[in-house]
């Protein structure tokens, strides 16, 4: 009961801050950036149901992002159809491939799964670029209209900005009570040990197949809601590089937790802006991050900045003890 | 469990004031005038990127060194774009509302510059993109103008020669990328103009090391010559597998490889090649006459002090952009609106890529005649008369 | 219409890529039979073996056969490096780790050559000339003779090296059950830091010889790694054989691919049919269940 309790502080806490923010932040250039690292999140959180709850890798999440946004695009670009129903129907689009593939997919292992889902990126990556007719090719997709609700037309950074937030909270809170379940523990089960939970009576497979389909139903969301706030999509932005991207964000922010989901989209997004100094030093530096948290920090910066506290509070409390002593 | 939530609660709150610092940083009295540039300086499109960074921060050092613009010292910001359009867009919203530019050159590629487009059309803050897809100025934007040649204004060129050598019956092969699917599209735009018939339509991927299979179909479908659309190192491996196969056909390249860089990888296989390309890589052939000489000779002997390479046809692009974009600021001051005006009456300026003319109606600016034919003869470049 | 030699020209052509994606999946191979470790970073062996060799060449001013040597034993060191301190000090050796780490040591290490050596992409000479040889109408370089000739050296090699070397029959030994292996006094630590020796100079070799084809710059490592991982996939993860042929079949459907369906969509083609053998027969095409992993 406690624990829960201080779950949803921390959320309201977190969603109070988020949605507070803009008001500190008028005009500033930073509220764009906040943008971009809203839809980043909701991506990361979506790996992450997958990665960090059931402990299953994708190479490839960066095409259901892509999905998300073709469908999007294309359906609002090239038939007269609602931007609404257009995102209901990528993100259905994606749940559907999902499920289909899930199956044979997630029946391989370790390194297998991680080159079939790359290989599937890759496939749907020479799809968006090489159906120019329907996807405008390498050159990409322009003049996708704006989300709007009645007279509110989702055109600025602001009202793009508690666009992308508010279905970014929704999100993280549903998948913060799907940890808390049933199905979370299950699913953590599968992560430890996929036949301990199979003999506990888990349906491993159906359940796997069940976060896939979830995870990427979620990303193409995030694929939606990037095509409509950029108005231009090109497939450059789908590929293998933008999968790993995900990856590194996830592992750096920490597996199986939400918040560093948000930690390391975060971190991501608003690197270049730190390493403008060093200029080409990014890619590198993203390599030792991923090598060195892995190594270092399984729990990536979250867990580190817990263990980090941790230390404090004992010491904090240690020294206590002393003076009563 | 504790832990867990003070660690979250003050990480949380540490975040907040992080972003509020960032937000408050105080903007500078400026003295200099502020010009923003985006470009792909790393990803794949950094043989773009690279010379055109290269090319504007020489400008600017150039116009700084004799006292800057009626006395203002100018400012760069440079923006890498990674030829990513998200990023292009978080580049071009900090350059306009945190570094507070008067004006904007670049980006690089079509996809980067179509995807800023909206944000400074908004913004009203003026753009001169360094890419050369024609979706960028047709249909015509206000704040938007470019100085890299439509991609359909080299195709004339290469059509021109073909009509002239009776040559009809055409192979193209082009790369999937941003650059090549423009090439296709204005392949097969133009065609019919010329009495053109693309009998085979072939395409490689960017990273492709050899194209012997497209290349061994487009022979059995009996072309008279071929056109390959691409930048390096792609046509590089195409015209050694074209010499490899044993293929007599006359070949032909794009701008996209017309540097030094494509005459070193394909080695000996280049013999031959003809390509459409700006002036800058025959500036010392072009007879005196020429109206642009003067402006090709000043940069590239001015690159080649700078960066010991030589100047190529990119980096022409940010030259021109640079230039545009400072005459137009020393007439007009640093008041974006009173630039786009100024820089839309720009006539009959002598550029590295042609000679540019903008009007309301063209915000290219212009002909093709900002394109020469160049062959490939003993490992240099020579001028096709 | 049809050119006389075209489909040998596809064969040709599809047979001498494929030799090289072999060549390239058996540095898959070996690490992963000795550990267990799929080595994302393989491909990136491969770029620094062409890129070394351009550096010596062009900056040391060294022969051709030294420059080569010496660059297989640079990215030989790194290979060493990589394994000594991103692998071995790693605690909880789980495949997701794994993955991540060799994912990460890939970014960096291109990252790295990036820095080091520029975005310019670099050809090296051809190592015999580079008139074309013909065979029934259709042609190949005298480039990719070597590239035959090395690929079968190397399978002869390996062979014995498994078969007959102590060395290699305690690396095998290690593969099949590593704790038994220790039991008989098998140092594992050294086998697993050989096997990252020997893979990175394989790899290195493979892409010193594909440089005068194919040219190189600090990014080819990605593409030429993930095909030569489908090469090695179809053959069942074996450092023989089956690699060989899982890579011929795979540059044969390639150019087969783009000569009479798409050439926009080879890859694509190369792919589904990767997927297609994980879903059906995950243990590779030409292995029988009972052969043994090396």
């Amino acid at each position: 009961m406690i624990k829960e309790k201080r779950q949803i502080l921390i959320f309201t806490l977190f969603a109070l801050i988020v949605l507070l923010a803009p008001l500190f932040l008028k005009g500033s250039y930073f509220l764009n950036v906040l943008v971009f690292i809203g839809i980043n999140t909701l991506l990361a959180v979506a790996l992450n149901l997958l990665l960090g709850y059931a402990g299953q890798i994708s190479l490839g999440h960066a095409a259901f992002f892509g999905l998300g946004a073709y469908v999007s695009g294309i359906l609002t670009t090239r038939f007269p159809v609602d931007p609404w129903m257009a995102l209901l129907a990528a993100a259905l689009c994606a749940a559907l491939l999902a499920f289909v593939i899930g199956f044979p997919i997630l029946k391989l292992k370790g390194h297998y799964l991680a080159m079939a889902t790359l290989g599937f990126g890759i496939i749907m990556y020479i799809f968006f670029n090489e159906t120019v007719d329907l996807t405008g090719g390498p050159s990409g997709l322009s003049g996708i209209p704006n989300l709007r609700l009645g007279q509110l037309i989702f055109d600025n950074d602001r009202n793009n900005y508690y666009l992308v937030w508010v279905i970014t909270l929704g999100v993280m809170l549903l998948s913060i009570n799907l940890s808390q379940s049933r199905i979370g523990r299950a699913l953590r089960a599968i992560n430890d040990s996929e036949v301990a939970a199979r003999v506990m009576g888990v349906n491993a497979r159906i359940l796997k197949v069940q976060i896939f389909t979830i995870s990427a139903f979620v990303s193409a969301i995030a694929g939606s809601l990037y095509a409509h706030t950029m108005t231009f999509i090109s497939p450059t932005s789908f590929g293998f590089n933008f999968s790993v991207e995900l990856l590194t964000m996830i592992i750096i922010g920490g597996l199986g937790s939400m918040y560093g989901s948000f930690l390391g989209a975060a971190i991501l997004t608003m690197l270049p802006e730190f390493l403008r100094v060093f200029r080409d030093f990014d890619i590198v530096i993203y390599g030792l991050m991923l090598i060195l948290i892995t190594m270092f920090m399984p729990k990536g910066l979250i867990g580190g900045l817990e263990a980090l506290f941790k230390i404090v509070i004992n010491k904090i409390k240690g020294g206590a003890q002393n003076v009563k002593r | 469990m504790k832990r867990g939530l003070f660690s979250k609660v003050v990480f949380s709150f540490i975040f907040t004031m992080l972003f509020g610092l960032m937000a408050g940083t105080l903007v500078f009295a400026a003295p200099p005038v502020k010009i923003g540039a985006l470009f792909s300086v790393s990803g794949p499109a950094a043989f773009l990127g690279e010379p055109e960074r290269n090319t504007a921060q020489m400008v600017v050092d150039e116009i700084n060194k004799t006292g800057g613009i009626k006395g203002r010292k100018l400012e760069l910001v440079v923006i890498d774009t990674q030829g990513d359009p998200a990023k292009a867009v978080q580049g071009v919203n900090k350059l306009i509302k945190d570094n507070k530019v008067v004006a904007i050159i670049g980006p690089s590629t079509t996809g980067d510059s179509m995807a800023v487009i909206p944000v400074v059309e908004k913004a009203g803050i003026p753009l001169i993109s360094c890419a050369a897809g024609i979706k960028i100025t047709e249909p015509v934007k206000k704040w938007v103008f470019k100085t890299a040649q439509n991609d359909g204004l080299a195709v004339a060129k290469i059509y021109e020669y073909l009509n002239k050598q009776k040559i009809s019956k055409i192979a193209i092969l082009t790369v999937s990328d941003g650059f090549g699917s423009s090439g296709r599209e204005q392949l097969a735009a133009h065609a019919k103009a010329f009495g053109i018939d693309i009998i085979s339509n072939e395409t490689y991927g960017p990273k492709d090391t050899d194209m012997t299979a497209q290349l061994t179909k487009i022979r059995a479908g009996g072309a008279q010559a071929i056109i390959c659309w691409g930048t390096n190192p792609g046509p590089a491996v195409v015209a050694r597998n074209v010499k490899q196969l044993g293929i007599k056909l006359p070949l032909f390249m794009s701008h996209g490889v017309s540097s030094k860089k494509f005459i070193e990888l394909a080695g000996p296989a280049a013999e031959g090649i003809i390509l459409p390309s700006g002036r800058v890589i025959v500036a010392n052939q072009m007879p005196k006459t020429d109206y642009q000489k003067k402006a090709l000779l000043s940069y590239v002997n001015g690159y080649k002090k700078v960066y010991k390479v030589e100047g190529d046809h990119f980096g022409g692009h940010a030259w021109d952009a640079m230039m545009l974009l400072t005459n137009a600021i020393e007439k007009a001051g640093d008041n974006p609106s009173a630039i786009r005006d100024q820089l839309e009456k720009t006539a009959k300026f002598a550029g590295i890529g042609g000679t540019f003319s903008y009007s309301a109606q063209d915000h290219a600016g212009l002909t093709k005649d900002a394109f020469v034919l160049v062959e490939i003869k003993n490992q240099n470049w020579k001028l096709v008369k | 219409m049809d050119h006389p030699g075209q489909l040998v020209q596809y064969v040709l052509t599809g047979l001498s890529n494929g030799a090289i994606y072999a060549l390239i999946g058996f540095g898959f191979a070996i690490i992963h039979n000795a550990t267990g470790i799929l080595n994302f970073a393989q491909g990136e062996f491969v770029m620094l073996g062409g890129m070394f060799t351009i550096f010596i060449l062009s900056f040391l001013n060294l022969p051709l056969i030294p420059a080569i040597m010496l660059a297989i034993i640079f990215s030989t060191l790194v290979g060493i490096l990589f394994e000594r301190l991103a692998i071995r000090p790693l605690k909880n050796v789980k495949p997701l780790s794994l993955v991540i780490i060799t994912i990460g040591a890939s970014i960096f290490i291109r990252g790295a050559a990036m820095l080091i050596w520029g975005k310019d992409t670099h050809a090296l000479p051809a190592f015999s000339g580079s008139n074309p040889l013909y065979v029934y109408g259709a042609t190949i370089m005298p480039q990719h003779l070597w590239i035959f000739g090395i690929t079968i050296m190397i399978i002869i090699a390996n062979k014995l090296f498994f078969s007959y070397s102590i060395l290699g029959k305690a690396m095998r030994a290690c593969a099949y059950n590593a704790h038994a292996a220790s039991l008989v006094g098998i140092d594992v630590k050294i086998m697993v830091l050989l096997s990252f020796m020997v893979s990175s100079a394989i790899g290195s070799m493979a892409g010193i010889i594909i440089a005068p084809l194919t040219m190189t710059s600090y990014d080819v490592g990605i593409m030429l790694g993930i095909k030569g991982f489908c090469a090695v996939i179809i053959g069942g993860m074996s450092s023989g054989l089956g690699t060989v042929l899982g890579g011929l079949l795979l540059g044969l459907l390639e150019s087969l691919g783009a000569g009479y369906i798409s050439a926009s969509y080879k890859d694509a083609i190369a792919f589904i049919i990767l997927l297609l053998i994980l879903f059906i027969r995950p243990e590779g095409l030409f292995k029988q269940k009972a052969t043994q992993r090396v």
